[in-house]
């Protein structure tokens, strides 16, 4: 499927803000064989003093900018057109849970797709007690790895109601979790606490979807701003493969992936800091549609 | 008796009673049960000290430490606290045969941390052949993913390292623990020596001790090397004021001569880092980093750090500037790392390593678990990726088998359910050293922090370290949780030593380039100045209060009444006589010294604690009135001592201009507010009088006008003399002349902002008739010389 993408964020400080220096992660990324970025401009306003673009740890495209004047607002706009490839129906060739520990003991390497990475405590996702109790509910005896990931997205989906007012950016998992509610950044976090406690490799992903559905399917959620759902990695046979637990869907071609870390803290869109003591406003919209629809 | 008899009897009372628990090893007695000989001479002529010749000499330590303000902070649970420095002061002394083998050890184990560094950091063989788990890695919070190929420009991950030592029973020496992130105590073992030698000054022979001076002298001139090469400036990057070891910092950067920045003083522009001096942004080259990895730059690193500098690992990453230590360089000290070190070091040099570690083992392997489940009784278990020291707060969960939380559960269960979250660490026993009490010396266990910087000709380690000792006889390294001292440590040759200084015999007479100053640090100082003229307006005008109610006894004298409201303006309650808000002006300007630490002399350091203490301790008990009034005069001749200690001894750098400023600034605004109240047209009998008296010119007066205090003659010797250093035209003609020789003062026979605002009011003041000054005019020239004070703030301190 190849789409036409536009991202607009918007920053409004309130006032001019004397030093201001970002780091964003908002430029889809080129993925062999499963996302094909043809053309990708960004435009920024007011004009930088200094602008580079870079890769991280993990690979994703990074935007590194700063600003020598004052700025009192900032718009950011990221056009692109790209291909997104379908996937082949997944079979599950993951190995039963027990087996998973083994096979991650014999990946000696430390590089970025490695599952070592994926396992322990990360910035925003700490272990939790009622998280791990839950993923443990959902696990049956002789599971393969990517049944459990599915069974625990499900029950997850079933126990969490999406809301977009009920958290912030910050809220820890563990409550979002007990509150029941919470927008794709936090089923994501919630869902990788779950795996990681019952020891499958899971990360995030940032990115977009799909602005309008196929004919005859719904809208999915979170389809307005930028979105968020997991990797997990399910034994060397299969890999990564990435579910949307805001959705339970497992990721297809309505899902353009932008950045991938442990949590929320590796793919920010947009961190920075700004010498303000103003009271700070920002918006942001997406609009991911189909070429020729 | 004969001399030798005598001798032998001081000594026999000095060391009679001195046990050596059990099975340990002693630095003061050898293997064989005598006393070391590199022990006797000092022991023979320590015995020989009467007991109050050595609690005066042991004295004279402590008033150092006590005037230089070390301290030991301490984070409780009320937060932090500070108590005296707990300095044992008779140091602990070593062979120099025995420090060379140390030294040696040491500096192979640098090399190898090094090496293990630059692997992770790197290609990553280390994990790819399988002699490092990846999750020690990957997982370990301590990796810094944004450093990962990042080579450091200076091609070196660490500088400054330090090794946590311990003696075996057998008489070996182990290392506890490598500190790689951003070592803390050579200053404080630069201080440890001070106090000691002040301590065992003559009659002691001093010629065959190793100096540390020379080691300092090594390192800064390696960074100065490295700061030439990238052309830019070298400074000590600090968290600040709120960590337990800024004391140190601040030591360091005064003895070395460097300037002491925190995160906000510095910003990256164009991928060069440059520190925000009242003279511009200027390029550093060389960070001595005393702050985490994690919190150095929140755009790359932990995002919540407000310590750090954004766009930092940006200018890492340009290769403009060298890091000392570089990011990351922490993740070697994790406590797993101690397990797998010896094979790591003979992977990737060949060699073994001379200086062994703390037996440790990894619970992630099985046979290592199991090995640990099964001696849990000899075993510390902690956290594997723990930084800090099994012994230390928070080290280990697990000790002997006992959880440390009180927790009843199955010790071995657990350490086979938590796996690779866990490492078991052997119960060591410490070698024991000499403490001094109740007249004789003790044993009492000792760990021993020695420290190697590199150098041109590779790793030069300290002549000297940091002991610390336990507060009891235990030879577990737990004591020293409780109640520890620290001590000296004297590395003795058997012949004299070269005496070694900060300064290169050497080279060439050469001053050095002008400091720079920090806008943060120029800031605090205006405000010391600010905040000690402050606190001297309060007094004399509580010292004039109770003068007035001792006169008249009453309250409600409308002098008094108009005192009273006075002082509430300025924020001095009703209740006059409590001198807190005076303390509270001076611990401001304390806490504002405190941030300039680095640039702050010892003497002018004692004389605002002095001052503070002293407002205190006259002021509790004193009864309003007359006696309040003579207290608070004491107090004013304190002020007077440090103004002139500021006046007559600081050099005139261009920080002293910013507290010269904060001074007349604020006696300018104060002595404005003055004449609004009590040179008022409305202001009761008596008010001109009270003038006069807070503006400290009674006498003047008295000889210049001949008459009885008017309006005219208070606005005129108070406002508008220019010869009266009281009165507000002086202090603005001062700003004025400051103002002229600060950064930027004139460009090409354009005038900054400040100047022309400056100047604009001192020309009103001179041209200015005391009648033209009336109420709106005072009001004017006190927006106007707030106005001056915020221009000055935009100019140069933000």
């Amino acid at each position: 499927m190849r789409y036409d993408l536009t991202l607009r964020i918007v920053y409004d400080y309130g006032g001019p803000a004397p030093t201001a220096r970002h780091v964003m992660r908002i430029m889809p990324r080129q993925i062999a064989e499963e996302q094909i970025v043809e053309d990708v401009r960004l435009r920024v306003d007011p004009e930088p003093g200094e602008i580079a673009h870079r890769a991280d740890f993990w690979g994703n495209p990074v935007t590194e900018m700063g600003f020598h004047a004052p700025v009192t607002r900032l718009e950011m706009q990221v056009r692109a057109q790209l291909e997104r490839l379908t996937r082949p129906e997944l079979l599950d060739l993951s190995p039963p849970l027990p087996r998973l520990g083994a096979e991650i003991a014999a990946r000696r390497a430390l590089s970025p797709e490695q599952p070592h990475h994926f396992l322990s405590p990360s910035p925003r996702v700490a272990p939790d007690m009622l998280i791990t109790e839950f993923a443990r509910q959902c696990l049956d005896p002789g599971m393969t790895v990517l049944a459990a990931v599915r069974a625990v997205g499900r029950a997850l989906h079933g126990h969490m109601t999406f809301d977009a007012k009920a958290t912030d950016v910050n809220t820890p998992p563990g409550a979002a979790f007990a509150a029941r509610h919470g927008v794709c950044q936090d089923f994501t976090h919630v869902m990788i606490a779950g795996l990681r406690s019952v020891g499958i490799p899971a990360g995030y992903v940032s990115g977009f979807l799909r602005t309008d559905p196929p004919p005859g399917r719904k809208r999915l959620a979170g389809a307005d701003a930028m979105h968020a759902w997991l990797r997990a990695w399910c034994g060397a046979e299969i890999g990564w493969i990435e579910y949307d637990p805001t959705n339970d869907v497992m990721v297809g071609s309505d899902h353009i992936v932008v950045a991938v870390g442990r949590d929320y803290s590796d793919v920010a869109p947009i961190k920075g800091t700004v010498r303000t003591a103003g009271r700070q406003a920002s918006r942001h919209s997406v609009d991911l549609v189909p070429l020729g629809a | 008796m004969d001399q030798n008899a005598q001798a032998g009897h001081a000594l026999a009372s000095l060391i009679g009673d001195y046990r050596v628990p059990e099975g340990v090893a002693d630095e003061m007695f050898g293997p064989d049960g005598h006393v070391r000989p590199v022990w006797r001479p000092f022991l023979e002529r320590f015995a020989h000290l009467s007991a109050e010749d050595v609690s005066r000499r042991f004295a004279r330590g402590e008033q150092y430490l006590r005037d230089a303000g070390v301290f030991f902070r301490q984070s409780t649970g009320d937060g932090p606290a500070e108590r005296d420095w707990p300095l044992s002061h008779v140091p602990m002394l070593l062979e120099e045969a025995e420090w060379l083998k140390i030294a040696d050890g040491v500096a192979q184990r640098a090399e190898v941390l090094e090496s293990v560094l630059a692997d992770l950091y790197g290609a990553g063989w280390l994990v790819r052949e399988g002699v490092l788990p990846p999750e020690l890695v990957a997982g370990n919070p301590a990796w810094l993913r944004p450093m990962v190929g990042l080579r450091p420009p200076s091609g070196h991950y660490l500088h400054f390292v330090a090794f946590e030592l311990g003696r075996a029973p057998d008489g070996s020496w182990f290392v506890l623990g490598d500190r790689t992130e951003a070592p803390s105590g050579a200053g404080f073992a630069l201080e440890n020596r001070v106090a000691t030698m002040r301590a065992f000054s003559d009659p002691f022979e001093h010629g065959t001790i190793h100096r540390l001076a020379g080691f300092f002298r090594a390192f800064r001139s390696a960074l100065q090397r490295s700061a030439e090469t990238l052309d830019g400036r070298m400074a000590i990057l600090t968290p600040g004021l709120g960590t337990e070891t800024y004391f140190e910092h601040a030591y360091i950067a005064r003895y070395l001569g460097l300037m002491l920045l925190e995160g906000e003083d510095l910003t990256v522009v164009g991928g060069r880092v440059m520190v925000r001096t009242v003279a511009g942004l200027k390029p550093i080259s060389v960070l001595w980093r005393r702050l985490d990895s994690a919190f150095a730059d929140p755009l790359e690193l932990d995002d919540r750090s407000a310590l750090g500098t954004p766009g930092l690992v940006r200018a890492l990453r340009e290769g403009n500037v060298c890091m000392a230590n570089a990011l990351g360089a922490g993740l070697v000290q994790s406590r797993a790392f101690l397990a797998f070190l010896p094979r790591m070091a003979e992977y990737l040099t060949g060699e073994r390593l001379k200086l062994p570690n703390l037996a440790t083992w990894w619970c992630g392997q099985e046979r290592e678990r199991e090995y640990v489940a099964a001696n849990l009784g000899r075993m510390m278990v902690g956290d594997a990726l723990s930084q800090d020291l099994p012994f230390e707060a928070d080290g280990a969960q697990l000790i002997a088998g006992r959880f440390q939380d009180g927790r009843d559960a199955d010790p071995a269960a657990w350490v086979r359910a938590q796996k690779g979250a866990l490492v078991g660490q052997e119960a060591v026993s410490l070698s024991t050293t000499p403490v001094y009490e109740d007249g004789a010396l003790q044993a009492r266990p000792v760990m021993l922090r020695v420290f190697a910087a590199r150098t041109a000709s590779g790793w030069k380690v300290m002549p000297g370290g940091y002991a610390r000792i336990g507060g009891s006889a235990d030879a577990t390294a737990l004591a020293l949780r409780r109640g520890g001292r620290v001590a000296d440590v004297w590395v003795v040759s058997d012949r004299d030593v070269a005496p070694e200084t900060m300064h290169d015999a050497g080279a060439p007479f050469q001053r050095a380039a002008d400091s720079l100053l920090p806008s943060r640090a120029a800031d605090n100082l205006m405000w010391l100045g600010r905040y000690v003229e402050r606190a001297e307006t309060m007094v004399r005008l509580l010292r004039a209060y109770h003068l007035r109610l001792a006169e008249t006894g009453r309250e409600d004298d409308p002098r008094v009444a108009r005192l009273a409201a006075h002082l509430r303006a300025l924020g001095v309650p009703r209740e006059a006589a409590e001198p807190g808000a005076v303390t509270a002006a001076l611990e401001a300007a304390i806490r504002s010294a405190s941030k300039v630490r680095d640039r702050f002399s010892v003497d002018g350091w004692v004389a605002l604690q002095t001052l503070k203490d002293e407002v205190a301790d006259h002021m509790r008990h004193v009864q309003p009135g007359d006696e309040a009034a003579r207290a608070l005069g004491q107090f004013l001749r304190g002020t007077a001592g440090f103004a002139g200690l500021v006046h007559d001894n600081m050099y005139r750098f261009v920080g002293w201009r910013f507290l010269s400023i904060g001074r007349a600034l604020e006696r300018a605004q104060n002595m404005v507010s003055t004449l609004s109240d009590f040179a008022a047209e409305d202001a009761p009998d008596g008010a001109f009088d009270i003038a006069i008296e807070v503006g400290d010119s009674v006498m003047t007066h008295r000889r210049r006008y001949q008459i009885d205090s008017s309006r005219t003659s208070v606005i005129d010797l108070l406002a508008l003399d220019h010869r009266n250093p009281r009165s507000v035209r002086f202090q603005v003609a001062r700003i004025h002349a400051l103002a002229a020789e600060l950064p930027g003062a004139e460009v090409s026979g354009t005038l900054s902002d400040v100047m022309r605002a400056a100047m604009r009011i001192d020309t009103r003041l001179a041209t200015a008739e005391p009648t033209d000054m009336d109420a709106a005019a005072l009001r004017s020239l006190a927006r106007d010389l707030t106005d001056l004070g915020e221009r000055i703030t935009a100019a140069y301190l933000v």
